[in-house]
């Protein structure tokens, strides 16, 4: 079933990606293809089989919750493309 | 004496003769890098002042009576890692003029091994890409023919060692990253093992697949280059508590008896001829190493492409969802929360990335994640299954590393689709976890490097190396430099 622009639209909104009328079009069609191309996968019989999330085996990755080494917290802000002192400033969110 | 052209040891043999210093080598890189950029472009960050500051301080260790490999070698660092107080852009403009506030752990390493950084090299932006002509600043070209690509997404990392700018870099392999470009640009680089090195302030593209690794001139450079970076880091909670060899030590313990396996899967129709002849040449010289040469088979190779697709697009829609405006980089200003977000992100983003990210939240999104995400999960485990079989009855696997040798800047960027083909030799790596080096085994008619990838077990990067380092001692491939530049 071919990809419509309609669920390429709702995509875009959950990717927070605004895309002008030409590159939906071309997205729409460059996806459908690609998810065709998937479809491959439908073939194989995955019945019992446990999917990998994670290649090592592994299960302790956890350690205390205490500050270790913070960084300053100077360093950390001072990328920001608008600040106000400590804070990092937004579009009004609540109305 | 064309400082240049050293290869790690023979510099590092130099440096500890008091024959050079380390200010005179990176002066020379310097200065080759300067009259070679304009045809390479591998570099989006020269780091010139920086690079001269560490060469003195390298310097000064050395008159203190310290010493080490890689006390005072030039490197180059692609633009996903971070380096503090330098410049770092994922080759992405929606990072703008992100100055990195921290090292990453590999960046530490090398630093604390007294390498001199020269430069942030090209890649393709958040390393998603096969030719570099994904990112968002130029084009990297081939030194070996400037028409064409260094492969990618690490295309910068390789060129930069290929033209002789510095003396090894490091790169990122998320699905051939490494070892694509490697092999385009008739250099070594290897992708570790997941897990022996830290991800801690890499840019994150795919964090089940991603790893750092080393390209160098040649095995032994990636080798030095290697034991430096790897180990466990706290930080990196994928990172696994496992000491590391000195991986340099045994590179020539050779291979007799060594059991190479040889994946029918791997030589397919499309391949150019004059890869699949260099390959069963290599071959043949490793059976005259010693070697035990089988054919095995690896059934799910045809599905690793789709597989993934699927799971790398899907983890990188989840990492790049940071990429918001309001940390840092690029920000377009809007009226609403949500518009800034959708402005920025359309504004800062490639099209490659936006493709990505577009199919990566599709696989996950309700109603499609079952038959897509959960799915390419499944298969990811019987491909895993696959080589862990394989890896029963033998200890390397040999193959090539890409179908065709590298091609022309343009000519694949009309089919995404096609694109993602040429990773049909790599990916299947990034799915199992495994170490997989990428190694110079011919040149075709038109004088392209060819390469040849030897797979191990996971954490035999040993085995892998060893068993590169017999085949590159038994050729001269790795004697051959660029010229006309």
């Amino acid at each position: 079933m071919a990809l419509s622009r309609e669920v390429v639209r709702h995509i875009a909104v959950l990717a927070r990606l605004d895309l002008d009328e030409q590159e939906e079009a071309a997205i729409t069609d460059q996806l459908d293809h690609i998810l065709q191309y998937f479809e491959k996968l439908a073939a194989l019989d995955t019945e019992n089989v446990t999917p990998t999330a994670h290649v090592v085996e592994m299960t302790e990755a956890f350690r205390e919750d205490v500050v270790l080494n913070p960084a300053a917290p100077e360093e950390l802000r001072s990328n920001a493309p608008a600040r106000d002192g400590d804070f990092f400033k937004v579009p009004k969110i609540i109305e | 004496m064309d400082l240049t052209t050293l290869t790690i040891d023979e510099a590092a043999a130099l440096l500890a003769r008091r024959q050079i210093s380390s200010i005179e080598l990176t002066s020379a890189v310097m200065d080759r890098i300067r009259s070679s950029e304009a045809w390479v472009h591998s570099f989006i960050t020269v780091t010139e002042e920086v690079a001269l500051e560490r060469a003195r301080a390298a310097d000064e260790r050395r008159a203190r009576g310290e010493a080490g490999v890689l006390l005072g070698i030039p490197v180059g660092i692609k633009d996903v890692i971070l380096t503090k107080g330098i410049r770092t852009t994922a080759g992405s403009k929606i990072l703008g003029q992100f100055i990195a506030p921290y090292n990453a752990t590999v960046t530490e390493r090398l630093l604390q091994a007294g390498a001199v950084c020269v430069g942030k090299t090209n890649c393709d932006e958040f390393a998603m890409g096969s030719s570099t002509e994904n990112s968002g600043f130029m084009i990297t070209r081939n030194p070996w023919d400037l028409e064409r690509v260094p492969g990618g997404s690490s295309g910068g990392s390789a060129s930069a060692v290929a033209a002789r700018q510095c003396l090894g870099t490091l790169g990122t392999d998320t699905g051939g990253s490494i070892r694509q470009p490697a092999a385009c640009c008739g250099v070594v680089g290897i992708k570790p093992t997941y897990g022996r090195v830290s991800r801690y302030g890499v840019v994150a593209y795919a964090s089940s697949l991603d790893q750092v690794g080393p390209m160098a001139n040649n095995v032994a450079g990636c080798a030095h280059l290697l034991a430096a970076i790897a180990g466990h880091d706290p930080r990196d909670s994928t990172s696994v508590n496992r000491c590391v060899p000195d991986y340099a030590a045994q590179l020539d313990a050779g291979i007799k008896g060594l059991r190479v396996g040889i994946p029918r899967e791997y030589f397919v129709e499309g391949m150019q001829p004059e890869v699949e002849k260099a390959v069963r040449a290599a071959v043949s010289t490793l059976e005259k190493l010693g070697a035990q040469v089988s054919e095995v088979s690896l059934p799910h190779t045809d599905y690793a492409v789709p597989t993934y697709y699927v799971i790398a697009t899907a983890e990188a829609s989840s990492n790049l969802a940071r990429y918001d405006g309001i940390k840092y980089g690029l920000r377009q200003d809007a009226e609403s929360l949500l518009t800034m977000y959708q402005r920025t992100r359309a504004t800062g983003f490639g099209s490659e990335v936006k493709r990505r990210i577009m199919l990566g939240t599709y696989v996950l999104s309700a109603g499609y994640y079952d038959a897509y995400y959960l799915k390419a999960q499944k298969v990811r485990t019987l491909i895993r299954r696959d080589f862990a079989d394989v890896f029963a009855t033998q200890d390397v696997i040999v193959t090539p590393t890409a179908p065709t040798t590298a091609f022309r800047i343009g000519e694949k960027t009309s089919d995404p689709l096609q694109m993602y083909l040429s990773d049909i030799f790599t990916i299947s790596i990034n799915l199992a976890g495994l170490p997989g080096i990428s190694l110079p085994c011919g040149f075709d008619a038109q004088g392209l490097p060819i390469g040849l990838q030897i797979v191990g077990r996971p954490f035999e990067e040993e085995t892998v190396l060893r068993a590169a380092y017999a085949y590159e001692q038994a050729t001269e491939w790795h004697e051959r430099r660029v010229s006309g530049f």
